[in-house]
């Protein structure tokens, strides 16, 4: 069974907006604007149009990115609410 | 008959002579367009309703299926409300902002929050003191330049602030007091000769507020993202406006700062702004 | 002339724009809008010379239809996601499908709904994939719901939670209880791969789907835009496939609709000036009273021909629906205007 893997739109589908710590993205195919916080740019950015299991993205999560707080169910709620919204896609 | 308001032509027709003619008298100083940008309709609901308890609809280009029709004795309501909905549903030239303006030295400050905030009082008062009035229903920002841009027409007052503003400005030029309106009570209010002899004039936006009626007097800053989130949901056409909105409205408050505050009559609040406009 | 006349008169000939007085662009604009044909009249015309105002109003008129493009087009991917592990075919119709298939039809539409077509044996596994998607029903009143089910070609309308769109889920093309049944299988059959896993109808089925929806599905409300539909399709098939109108002919015959489509090329070519071969462009003694149904509109941007239009409201139900359902089904529907609905 293969594992379930995540990716994301590639870089030139977002419009990010650094404002006061919070980024204000907006998302060009469904034309929606979100407020993210970290670690959720930074997942969007490994994600960019690749495909990663969740193992892999959390390794890469660690490895690049000063997240230190990166408790394995904490990273599944992040991507659950990515997916919900319509910027992540899990295949 | 039409009329323009700072970037946008109106055309105005309705079954009821008498309430075209009284929009012609209060629009009177305006410029004409050749060719209006929207279209207003104002028909009677049914035939018979021309006399039998006369009821307006609200039509044009752009209608909202629910829209409730209005007695002709608040045809001028009727009026606004349509001119506000071809804006609102069909303008993409600007990013239009639910707030008010006024402007000074090229500058301006952009009023916005809740109905019954003040923004139509405090702007109209403002307006009375040396400010040019820029606005009190929509805002208009150029998404390309950042400046903002006029529209000022008839100035809508409500229950307490008709008052207020009659006791302030005795000789304005003010439209006939609507009762018991869906609204409460209204009184239309023509701005200045002057605000409407510049109303093509843009300025830079120097201020954001929001002003809240509070207990007592407080200022707050505001932040960048909170100022971000309040916007977005002012803006009648954010989503339309798709990344051209969010630039604009990005860039808008990136380079302006905001501040919320809390007063508790119309002297405060007016002293209050002016002190925030020195430190600004 | 008429504004109706005017806007088919200017979409035909563009060049005519040049000639025009402030007040007929005025109407021209206010018809066009009407119509739902703002957009189209905005890629016709040169935006050469025009009044400022009218520039204006017909740059935010481009804009506002590839913003709505971009929202149809999302609204697909979004209905892909949630249905494309059941394994059925999912071939999209109307303005969106002329949108994905980069049609000609599809620039400067004006489009809302989602419509989709899939067979009516997965109409309860799709049924239930969106409303666990987070789709809801549109209109929860029982009779509506129970009416559709039986009888209409699509499922009640689904209105998605949080995006506020809705999609229309068709088995077939036309109500079952209309008097033409068109072959629902044969034109998921033939359907062309957009390689996303959506798919489109193929060239003669989209063409015989806009006639039918056109004159056999409703009162011609809107009609105009999908005349102008039918032009754009029918030039465009035709310049790739020379063997078009044969195809064309011969699938009409399969699936019942020969007259409807022969009266649409026929009033294409009549408004429009539609190129095609001669046979297809004989005027028909009824063709002037479409004719004229289709054009009611004034410069104000109402409808006008009020009895031209009644007579077509109730064709369309004569048509829709066998005469004892019709009474039936107006009756609940004039019960419940005047109070509340009855327990059927």
């Amino acid at each position: 069974m293969t594992a379930t893997r995540y990716r994301a739109p590639p870089a030139d589908a977002l419009l990010i907006r650094e404002l006061d710590g919070l980024f204000a993205l907006y998302h060009r195919p469904s034309g929606t604007t979100h407020l993210l916080a970290s670690p959720a740019p930074e997942l969007l950015d490994l994600l960019a149009d690749r495909a990663m299991t969740r193992d892999a993205l959390l390794d890469q999560l660690l490895r690049r990115y000063d997240v230190t707080d990166a408790a394995d169910d904490l990273l599944d709620a992040r991507l659950s609410e990515l997916i919900a919204v319509g910027l992540v896609y899990a295949t | 008959m039409s009329f323009r308001v700072g970037p946008v032509g109106f055309r105005v027709g309705s079954d009821f002579a008498a309430l075209i003619a009284t929009l012609r008298a209060l629009y009177a100083d305006y410029p004409g367009p050749e060719i209006a940008h929207f279209t207003v309709r104002l028909p009677a609901t049914a035939p018979w309703r021309r006399f039998l308890r006369p009821s307006v609809a609200i039509e044009g280009d752009y209608m909202l299926p629910d829209a409730a029709p209005l007695p002709l004795a608040q045809g001028l309501l009727a009026a606004e409300m349509a001119m506000n909905l071809q804006v609102a549903l069909g303008h993409r030239r600007h990013l239009l902002l639910h707030a008010s303006c006024v402007e000074r030295d090229g500058r301006a400050i952009i009023m916005t929050g809740e109905s019954g905030a003040g923004k139509s009082t405090l702007a109209t008062l403002l307006g009375a003191r040396g400010w040019r009035f820029m606005g009190d229903e929509f805002v208009l920002v150029d998404p390309m330049t950042g400046d903002v841009y006029a529209f000022p027409r008839a100035i809508s007052l409500k229950n307490e602030a008709i008052g207020v503003v009659q006791h302030a400005i005795p000789g304005g030029r003010f439209g006939p007091l609507l009762r018991n309106t869906p609204k409460g009570d209204i009184r239309h209010l023509m701005p200045t000769p002057d605000a409407i002899a510049r109303m093509d004039e843009p300025a830079r936006p120097a201020l954001l507020l929001f002003p809240a009626f509070g207990a007592s007097r407080d200022v707050r800053e505001v932040g960048s993202v909170e100022a971000f989130v309040r916007l977005t949901q002012a803006s009648t056409n954010y989503t339309a406006l798709g990344e051209r909105g969010f630039d604009a409205l990005a860039d808008l408050v990136e380079r302006v700062p905001a501040r919320a505050i809390d007063y508790p009559d119309g002297q405060t609040a007016l002293a209050m702004v002016e002190a925030l406009w020195e430190a600004a | 002339m008429k504004a109706g006349c005017l806007l088919a008169t200017v979409l035909a000939e563009p060049a005519r724009a040049g000639t025009l007085a402030p007040a007929e662009w005025t109407a021209l604009i206010t018809a066009a809008r009407a119509e739902q044909l703002i957009g189209t009249l905005a890629l016709r015309v040169d935006s050469g010379t025009l009044p400022r105002a009218v520039a204006e109003v017909l740059h935010d008129a481009r804009d506002a239809a590839t913003e709505q493009r971009r929202a149809a087009l999302w609204e697909a991917e979004m209905m892909r996601r949630a249905l494309s592990h059941l394994g059925v075919p999912l071939v999209l119709l109307k303005g969106t499908a002329f949108a994905a298939g980069g049609l000609a039809a599809g620039q400067g539409r004006h489009i809302g709904d989602l419509d989709l077509l899939v067979p009516r044996a997965a109409l309860p596994r799709v049924e239930q994939a969106l409303l666990a998607a987070g789709w809801e029903w549109a209109k929860p009143d029982a009779y509506d719901d129970a009416y559709y089910r039986r009888w209409m070609h699509e499922l009640p309308p689904l209105l998605h939670r949080e995006r506020d769109r809705m999609i229309d889920v068709h088995h077939t093309i036309l109500p079952l209880t209309a008097r033409t049944t068109p072959d629902a299988d044969a034109l998921i059959a033939g359907a062309v791969a957009l390689g996303n896993g959506l798919h489109v109808l193929a060239p003669p089925d989209m063409v015989i789907h806009a006639a039918l929806h056109l004159f056999a599905d409703g009162d011609l409300a809107g009609g105009l835009r999908n005349l102008w539909d039918i032009d754009r399709l029918l030039r465009e098939f035709s310049e790739l496939d020379p063997d078009f109108w044969l195809k064309l002919h011969a699938r009409a015959a399969e699936h019942g609709a020969g007259p409807y489509v022969a009266r649409a090329a026929r009033l294409a070519a009549r408004l429009f000036a539609t190129p095609g071969p001669a046979a297809w462009r004989r005027t028909h003694v009824s063709d002037a009273l479409f004719e004229r149904r289709l054009l009611a509109r004034d410069g104000w941007g109402r409808e006008t021909c009020r009895l031209t239009r009644l007579a077509f409201y109730i064709r369309s139900h004569w048509i829709r629906m066998p005469p004892l359902m019709l009474a039936r089904h107006l009756l609940v529907k004039a019960r419940r205007r005047v109070g509340p609905a009855p327990n059927e």
